[in-house]
């Protein structure tokens, strides 16, 4: 039997080998908070890459070219593989699938508060590759050096690939500014509604982030939100500024002496509001999500069947 | 429909030819043919592979973490078996 005294030993190695920069893999020994924390985090991870592909989803039909639409559904199908990624990163961890979706299906899990906005235009896909999956990036990379192994390989592997949609995003918002007014205007307008959910899907401030800590200490938070939010920030800025789009914050100035920018304040009650499942689009989702489950449960059922039939021969 | 889950598998795959398989991650398949389609369309979406295997984890055997010092303590006092080990006289070449 274990007992405290083997554990405070097995807990101190645990944060040595963390401390020495050595990843913890699935069999090794990790307190039960560590392994909770992970799978916490690493299942909502892998539901707002699910949900994300609907909104993005919704444009696929209506891209405006054919080279749009090629793009736009690689990007989908990425953002599915790095779904399939995370949640066969978060099984390493003993939690099962069935039930990580089950949870999904019936509200219970969250996911990045962003999903719940709707995409109106097409300028909204531009908005979303170039904020969100910019957004998205900066807290990967970070996550991309934290202490679990599987998840921090899942990371590097979706980094490579997020590049291409930020870049894709950042394009189309460039040819919609440099186009016609109407054009110019509903780039605008996609900024103006995606900058501050943006902003915010990186997390609560540090202030309000109680777990902080212990989650650095464990390399499973690998930097804090605010630090994160401010380098996104300090780059989107000038992207923004480049293309001649207007930063929707007033407040929003360059001080010279920090050589960073500094944003006006947060809505922080329509960020937790909206996690709470009142933003525009939580119903939706979730249905959507469900809906697409009780739809391709014929494909599953094919599947078994074809199966089970070549295991008879 | 019974909502169990399917069989897990572990995917590996070789790059480049030449060069040995390399465990990427797992999935869920009902059988090998499947296991291998999904592991093309979840792993290798950008040319990353000439090749895969997939393995049904249950068959997978692994050493245990905790028992690594024991396990591998047989190879710890051999340094005669690097060629750092031996004294050669200086001047000899090629050796």
């Amino acid at each position: 039997m274990q007992t405290e005294k083997d554990n405070k030993q097995a807990e101190f190695d645990f944060q040595a080998k963390i401390d020495k920069g050595d990843k913890i893999e699935p069999k090794d020994w990790m307190p039960e908070r560590y392994r909770n924390q992970l799978v916490r985090m690493m299942s909502q991870h892998a539901h707002s890459e699910i949900v994300g592909m609907l909104p993005e989803g919704n444009w696929i039909t209506r891209a405006p070219s054919l080279r749009r639409k090629a793009i736009l559904l690689a990007k989908v199908q990425d953002e599915a593989g790095h779904g399939m990624y995370l949640y066969s990163a978060a099984e390493t961890l003993g939690v099962d699938r069935t039930e990580m979706l089950k949870q999904l299906h019936t509200g219970k899990a969250k996911y990045s508060s962003i999903f719940n906005y709707p995409t109106l235009t097409w300028a909204d896909i531009g908005a979303i590759g170039w904020l969100v999956d910019g957004a998205a990036i900066m807290n990967q990379t970070a996550l991309a050096k934290g202490s679990y192994g599987p998840y921090s390989r899942a990371m590097v592997r979706i980094c490579k690939e997020e590049s291409f949609h930020n870049r894709q995003g950042y394009e189309i918002m460039c040819s919609l500014s440099f186009g016609t007014s109407e054009q110019k205007q509903m780039a605008q307008d996609a900024f103006n509604r995606w900058w501050w959910p943006a902003i915010m899907m990186l997390g609560p401030s540090d202030d309000n982030s109680p777990n902080s800590d212990e989650l650095m200490r464990w390399k499973v938070k690998m930097e804090s939100s605010d630090s994160i939010r401010r380098r996104f920030i300090d780059r989107t800025v000038p992207q923004a500024e480049f293309i001649g789009l207007t930063v929707p914050d007033p407040h929003m100035k360059f001080n010279k002496e920090t050589g960073h920018y500094e944003h006006g304040p947060i809505n922080w009650e329509e960020f937790f509001n909206v996690i709470k499942g009142n933003g525009p689009c939580n119903k939706e989702r979730v249905k959507a999500r469900n809906e697409a489950d009780k739809n391709g449960r014929w494909v599953r059922e094919a599947a078994e069947a074809y199966a089970e039939k070549h295991k008879k021969n | 429909m019974k909502e169990t889950q399917w069989p897990l598998w572990e995917i590996f795959i070789q790059a480049n030819p030449g060069i040995p398989h390399k465990h990427v991650g797992s999935l869920h398949a009902p059988d090998a043919e499947m296991a291998l389609q999904n592991a093309r369309d979840v792993y290798t979406r950008r040319k990353e592979g000439i090749s895969i295997w997939a393995v049904e984890s249950k068959n997978i055997v692994a050493s245990a973490p905790e028992d690594v010092g024991s396990f591998f303590d047989p190879a710890n006092d051999k340094v005669y078996r690097h060629p750092t080990f031996y004294k050669v006289p200086e001047g000899v070449k090629y050796l």
